[in-house]
């Protein structure tokens, strides 16, 4: 492999992290838009999780009306350009455009969102007008989609809304989760921004909420608390050798690569253990580090793997090589990692075993961890009568409150972990919760 | 092996493919250059005294992301000296002895016509037309439309170009008139040889809404244009239809309007055409596009075993009645291909809000494939036209084809409605829905009115 060589500048970064979906040009996105069928019932918003009036955006497109677009994209989605961006819309609106079933490529919506949202964005044009303030104030833990669609909804409706974001930047994971290519931090933080300035939302950076005192003056101060913390740290797979130099959490790497591009090194030989989309993405960045040769370890069979096909395709196009029904047993070095010791897997009656005397060694100079995240449960065993379900996520009501009333949740803390887009739509419902069982009434 | 020879009124060219009076016949080296390409005749830009023209000159109707479906000009006949045009029509026929060069003129008065009649034959053009069609700039000095929309007018001005003729003279016809056998008959009374149409249609393309001024502009300002283009053919091909049915007119038609493909042209000739020409195809892609006209015009030919125009020339003719003569007994439904939908429902829509309520969606919604309800169906064609997927709406017949009964035979019987609610009113059979269940009906979620 080693198709990529080592990033030594920003453009050699970004060159091998190139945009998979870059943006249309005005002259593409007319012609793009130009094909849409403008289905009845269309499937392409029935699978969108945020429910985006798409035949008519891309029709709005059509007829030159870019900011009318970018208002039905964010009348429904407030992250409406990341999504554009980072949704796995292979699977959700351009999987199920009809194209599909008469081997016509499917409408490229993805891009064309972006594009839309790109000229409102550019423009700083405001698109929304707001009910009268109504004097009730809410509190947001976490600057992340679910958080930041939360606070959009909620003064749209008229709260006034305060953000407390734990890192320096806002956005969560399309900022420091998502693979580089699928989205620019400069995009990430742009649409950020154009939000932040639209809504009038406070937030304040670098402000973690994590004792029992930042909570109780967030309850004596504000009407309402949103929880859209997210998911914490990579969880730990509990083998020997784990805590050798080099081995990496899949999250804590995606974050550096994130937000120190070429400035950091990757080793020549990388392990990744996981078969989800995080993995994926992990073993895609480290052979576009530069990394000689990626290999994708998983424990069951490639077809059981949790990731997206077409994120496997995009690892495998980069040269990351895929090891099937293998299990790490140790991690094996002398201060650094030398390479993992992995036993073979079989599947019996639906359990999965190993198979004894089947252990064989891989070298290699780092091992990257993306078996799943744990919980934030520091935080959140610190708010009185907070229910959690037995894996750790927070139980919400179909309004998303919490069993403590004061709190609200939805994103990652809630689902245990979804697409961008579901915290997106998830954050705006808990916004309309809050304005139900505040305000007694329904926007 | 077919034989695209032509000889249209007695002007012979290697194919039926001309250039149209228009910018790409401006001058000798466009007319050469299209010659060399494999253009059969063309059409010289209109001569005259010559004009001045303005800036800009053009507009375009665009279609989503088609270019051109519409096109209008505002430009005039030539702008060049007579004689540098007849050096180069002489210059043009030397080089190309069988290629035919038609000059397309437009004077005013009688000695003019003949003084111009007789330096275009000494150029050696092979036949003149005569402009009675321009619709904008020329009309309004009392040329071109001005005259196609007089019949009485035409007829004299085309005796006084016959006085002298001793070349074919084609009347170029307007169709800015309401009913155009009136003015092709007048031609044939002044002794006009062929006729051609149509000319442009008189039209404002477009207004730009930010500035209020209509396209194209003049330093802020507009004025109407003449419309052509793809956009035009079916009104061409109703006015070439007319022509050709009517007994009255037997000389030649060339006929003009959106022409850009050898199907077109097939249509053209099928309708009575004996020549096509061609104008804002070639401004939009150049001469090549004869290469496809040629080849696919012979290839035409050859399949159906026609062997020249002549065989063909008029064929769709005898199919084309008056209302009053269709079968009122023919019955078609349409058939949506289970296997080939994509489920868009277009169809469904379409016939929904636009027909007559004849297709249903499945009632587990994620099915999305919609069928036809055969009894509500008035076999309109409106789905299978709307439906993207080639193949997958038909229309099928549904009467046994042994019952013909028109409109005119059951007036003759005394067997039509007669009064306002009469028992026979052709939909008294059709179920139509409540008004008010268009409020009852579930719609996607997405169609309700956003904030």
């Amino acid at each position: 492999m080693s198709e990529y060589n080592p990033p030594h500048s920003e453009k050699e970064f970004e060159e091998n992290f190139a945009q998979l979906k870059p943006l249309m040009s005005q002259t593409e996105a007319y012609y793009e838009s130009s094909r849409c069928l403008f289905c009845y019932d269309a499937p392409c918003v029935n699978a969108c999780p945020t429910g985006i009036d798409i035949p008519l955006f891309i029709r709005q497109i059509n007829s030159k009306n870019e900011f009318g677009a970018a208002k039905t994209i964010y009348d429904s989605n407030y992250f409406g350009y990341a999504c554009g961006k980072v949704c796995p819309t292979e699977v959700l609106c351009e999987g199920a455009c009809v194209y599909n079933h008469s081997d016509v490529k499917a409408i490229e919506i993805g891009r064309l969102q972006t594009f839309a949202t790109s000229k409102a964005i550019q423009s700083n044009k405001k698109l929304y007008s707001f009910a009268k303030p109504n004097g009730k104030k809410i509190a947001i833990i976490g600057a992340g989609p679910a958080g930041i669609s939360c606070a959009c909804e909620l003064r749209w409706m008229g709260f006034e809304v305060d953000v407390f974001e734990a890192k320096e930047k806002p956005s969560g994971l399309t900022v420091h989760g998502v693979a580089p290519y699928k989205i620019t931090n400069e995009e990430a933080l742009n649409e950020m921004a154009y939000l932040e300035k639209q809504f009038g939302y406070n937030v304040q950076y670098s402000k973690r909420i994590s004792t029992k005192e930042d909570l109780a003056s967030l309850e004596n101060k504000y009407d309402a608390i949103f929880i859209g913390i997210g998911l914490g740290k990579t969880s730990e797979l509990k083998i020997k050798g784990e805590h050798l130099e080099h081995v990496f959490g899949a999250v804590e790497f995606v974050e550096q690569l994130r937000m120190n591009h070429h400035k950091i090194q990757v080793p020549k030989k990388i392990i990744v253990l996981g078969g989800g989309n995080t993995a994926m993405d992990a073993a895609s960045e480290s052979a576009r580090m530069g990394a000689e040769k990626v290999i994708l370890a998983y424990r069951r069979s490639k077809e059981e793997m949790p990731a997206y096909d077409f994120e496997y395709d995009l690892a495998k196009s980069v040269g990351v090589k895929g090891l099937f029904n293998v299990t790490p047993v140790e991690i094996t070095g002398n201060g650094k990692v030398a390479g993992v010791i992995f036993a073979q897997t079989q599947t019996v009656n639906g359990k999965l075993e190993i198979i004894k005397g089947s252990e064989f060694t891989e070298e290699c100079d780092a091992v990257i961890k993306a078996t799943g995240q744990s919980k934030q449960s520091d935080l959140l065993k610190l708010i009185d009568g907070l229910n959690l379900q037995p894996n750790g996520t927070i139980s919400v009501n179909e309004h998303f409150q919490t069993s403590n009333k004061k709190y609200f949740a939805a994103g990652d803390a809630v689902s245990g972990g979804e697409e961008v887009v579901n915290a997106a739509a998830n954050g705006k419902k808990a916004a309309r919760g809050i304005g139900k069982l505040i305000l007694g009434f329904e926007f | 092996m077919a034989n695209l020879h032509t000889n249209f009124a007695g002007i012979k060219s290697p194919n039926p493919f001309w250039l149209a009076s228009a910018p790409p016949t401006n001058s000798g080296y466009q007319v050469m250059k299209a010659f060399d390409a494999g253009w059969g005749g063309a059409v010289w830009k209109t001569l005259g005294v010559p004009v001045v023209n303005v800036s800009s000159r053009y507009g375009s109707l665009n279609y989503r992301d088609t270019r051109m479906m519409g096109f209008n000009n505002i430009e005039l006949i030539t702008d060049r000296p007579l004689k540098d045009n007849l050096r180069e029509i002489e210059e043009v026929k030397k080089r190309f002895p069988n290629h035919a060069v038609i000059a397309s003129l437009m004077v005013e008065t009688r000695e003019e016509w003949h003084q111009i009649m007789q330096d275009v034959t000494n150029a050696g053009a092979d036949g003149v037309e005569l402009n009675f069609g321009c619709p904008h700039g020329m009309c309004e000095r009392g040329m071109g439309s001005a005259v196609g929309q007089e019949p009485k007018v035409l007829k004299t001005i085309v005796g006084w170009v016959k006085e002298v003729a001793k070349i074919p003279v084609i009347v170029k016809l307007t169709p800015n008139i309401s009913d155009i056998t009136r003015p092709a008959l007048a031609a044939v009374e002044g002794g006009g040889d062929a006729i051609s149409l149509i000319n442009t249609i008189q039209s404002v393309i477009g207004v730009d809404i930010d500035t209020f001024v209509p396209y194209p502009m003049v330093d802020g300002k507009s004025t109407n244009g003449g419309y052509c283009g793809p956009a035009v053919k079916p009104i061409a091909m109703n006015m070439l239809k007319n022509c050709a049915q009517h007994p009255g007119i037997n000389i030649p038609i060339s006929g003009i309007g959106g022409v850009e493909n050898w199907r077109d042209a097939v249509e053209f000739i099928l309708l009575g055409a004996s020549s096509v020409q061609v104008c804002t195809a070639v401004m939009h892609y150049g001469f090549g596009i004869i290469r496809e006209m040629v080849l696919g015009l012979e290839q035409y030919m050859d399949e159906k075993g026609f062997k020249t125009i002549d065989d063909f020339r008029g064929k769709a003719l005898s199919n084309i009645l008056h209302w009053e003569d269709l079968n009122l007994n023919y019955k078609i439904v349409a058939d949506i291909s289970q296997d080939k939908c994509i489920g868009c429902q277009l169809c469904y829509t379409a016939c929904e809000d636009g027909a007559h309520q004849a297709i249903s969606l499945p009632e587990d919604l994620m099915q999305r494939k919609p069928h036809i309800i055969e009894e509500n169906c008035v076999g309109c064609n409106l789905c299978s036209l709307v439906c993207p997927v080639e193949g997958c709406i038909t229309m099928k017949r549904k009467d046994d084809g042994k019952q013909h009964l028109t409109w005119k035979e059951r007036t003759l019987e005394g067997n039509i409605p007669k009064t306002f609610n009469d028992e026979l009113a052709g939909g008294l059979h059709h179920w139509v829905p409540e008004p008010m269940d268009a409020l009852k009906k579930t719609k996607p979620k997405h169609y309700s009115l956003k904030r």
